[in-house]
This record gives structure tokens, C-alpha cells and sequence, in this order.
């Protein structure tokens, strides 16, 4: 009986935990008022506040029914696709010039992102300019 | 014989990897679907090795699994720091800066890994890499000292995925 009386305050603590991260990165979102700084609020989404929800999931799971580790699979798949969808939306910045100019490299070298053809390089949003 | 398991598996972790996921999915282990997962994990790195030609080199296991743990306790640090600056420090105090991390890492795995362990742990995004591949690009949410988050970023993590990848 105590066992199971535990496991309930660890699901509670996990999902109260994940809840507030939750809602801090969705405060984040909101708040901050640049398109770079904003994307640092669902990374952590993504990661702790998310997680502690999983984590919640497989404790009661695993207690009061059969065992679930699935959401393993859910939190390896976030931490594998998070970053990549985090970095198209930093380049999409980037090539729009939609953010502060990144630092210059030495050696004539430049960012991959700038990288395109000069009848690209110019990018104003055509859907804009459009309505 | 050699070369015939290379066509075969040509990336045995993957193979490895993808029967596990697949076990996973099942929610229970049973042989049929084991084997099921066996089948999937030779086919798909098959069919797909033309985008992955190149085997990559050493993979230390062991020091990528200390590795995992300390960036899952770096995540779960850095979280509660980033939270703490949305609420308490204003827009206007805010101070954003993009820093250039000059790269040791010349593998592309490695650097694939090292950009996304930086966009997990809050309050670094990894936006581009350098033409060459010499210069990661990071966006920091909120610092003083740009050269010391370069230097932790190096020290922290670099250095120890250069021992995982010889």
C-alpha cells in the first residue's frame, strides 16, 4: 500500500515539475520579442518539461499496469529531432536577415547559410509583398 | 566474406539500434518480432547507404554513456538557470550575443552531435556551421562573457566527444 502511495506523489511531483516547465517555455515564448531568442524557450520545452511528463507516464505505467517503456522512444525521438528543426528555424532567420548579423569569420571563410546564389541572397518575404 | 558483410550491414551499430527501437515499440520482447526487427534493421541501413557512404570511424560506447549523463544533468542545471532569467530579467536587460566556436571535431557525426548537445542544453541554440566545417555558430540567450561560454562549450563538451570519436 505504501509503495503505491509513494509512486502517486512521484507521478504528481513529475507532472507538476513538467507543468511549470511547460509553461515557463510557452511564458518564454511570449515574452522574449526577437525571432533568436525566442526559439531558446521550446528547447526547453522539449527537454525537461517533456521529459518529466514521460517520466510520470512510466512510473504510473509501471506501478498500477503492466510495465510501458515506450516513452523512451518518444523522448529519444524529441531529443534527436528537436535540434534540427531548432536549427532550420535559426537559418530561416539568418538567410531573411530577420535577426542581428552573425559574427564575421576570419580567413575569407563564410556561414554555410549565406552560401547561395546572388539572385537568392536577397530574400523579402514574397507572401508579404504579395497582400 | 568480409566485404560481403559490409554490403550486407553496412552500419552493423545501426542495425543494432534499430532492432532495439523496433523491440521497443512492441511493448514486450517475443522471438517473431525480434526477428521482424532483425529484418527491418538489415533492410533499412541497406536501402539507405547510399546517403551514409562512409563507416564511420571509432565509436567508444562506454564514454558515450557517461557523456549522455552529464548532459542530461547539464540539461536539468542549465533549465532551471534559463527559466529563472524568462522570468526574472526583462526584455530590455536581456542581453542575447552569437558567439563563433572554432571547431577541433573534424568527423561530421561529432559535429552533428556537438550542435545538438548544444541545442539541448537551454540557453545555447547551434544555428550554422562554417563552410569548411572549422566554425560552429551559437546563439546564446543571456551573457556577460561571451569567451567563457566559447570556453565552456570546448572544454565541456568538445573535449570529451573528441575522445568518443578516435
Amino acid at each position: 500500500m505504501t509503495y503505491e502511495i509513494i509512486a502517486i506523489y512521484a507521478v504528481i511531483f513529475c507532472l507538476v515539475v513538467g507543468s511549470i516547465f511547460t509553461l515557463v517555455g510557452a511564458i518564454g515564448l511570449l515574452k522574449f520579442n526577437d525571432s533568436m531568442t525566442r526559439l531558446h524557450a521550446p528547447t526547453k520545452v522539449g527537454t525537461v518539461g517533456v521529459g518529466a511528463l514521460l517520466l510520470a507516464s512510466v512510473i504510473y505505467n509501471g506501478v498500477f499496469n503492466e510495465g510501458a517503456i515506450q516513452e523512451l522512444l518518444i523522448m529519444g525521438f524529441l531529443f534527436v529531432t528537436a535540434p534540427i528543426s531548432a536549427n532550420f528555424i535559426a537559418k530561416v532567420n539568418m538567410h531573411r536577415r530577420a535577426c542581428d548579423a552573425p559574427p564575421e569569420l576570419p580567413e575569407g571563410e563564410q556561414w554555410a547559410t549565406f552560401d547561395v546564389p546572388a539572385t537568392d541572397a536577397d530574400i523579402s518575404d514574397p507572401v508579404i509583398e504579395k497582400a | 566474406m568480409a566485404r560481403l558483410f559490409h554490403w550486407l550491414f553496412p552500419h552493423p551499430l545501426l542495425t543494432i539500434l534499430l532492432t532495439i527501437v523496433w523491440t521497443i515499440l512492441q511493448n514486450g520482447i517475443s522471438a517473431g518480432m525480434l526477428v521482424f526487427g532483425l529484418i527491418l534493421g538489415t533492410i533499412i541501413p541497406r536501402l539507405t547507404a547510399a546517403f551514409w557512404p562512409e563507416r564511420p570511424g571509432g565509436f567508444r560506447v562506454g564514454k558515450m554513456i557517461s557523456y549522455t549523463l552529464l548532459v542530461m544533468w547539464d540539461i536539468l542545471v542549465a533549465n532551471i538557470q534559463v527559466a529563472w532569467i524568462v522570468l526574472t530579467v526583462s526584455n530590455a536587460k536581456l542581453k542575447p550575443a552569437w558567439i563563433t566556436v572554432p571547431l577541433d571535431l573534424r568527423k561530421p557525426e561529432a559535429i552533428t552531435l556537438l550542435a545538438g548537445t548544444i541545442t539541448l542544453t537551454p540557453g545555447t541554440v547551434s544555428a550554422d556551421v562554417s563552410e569548411s566545417g572549422y566554425y560552429l555558430l551559437v546563439h546564446v540567450l543571456h551573457t556577460d562573457d561571451p569567451a567563457a561560454e566559447v570556453d565552456a562549450i570546448k572544454n565541456r563538451y568538445e573535449a570529451r566527444l573528441k575522445e568518443i570519436f578516435v
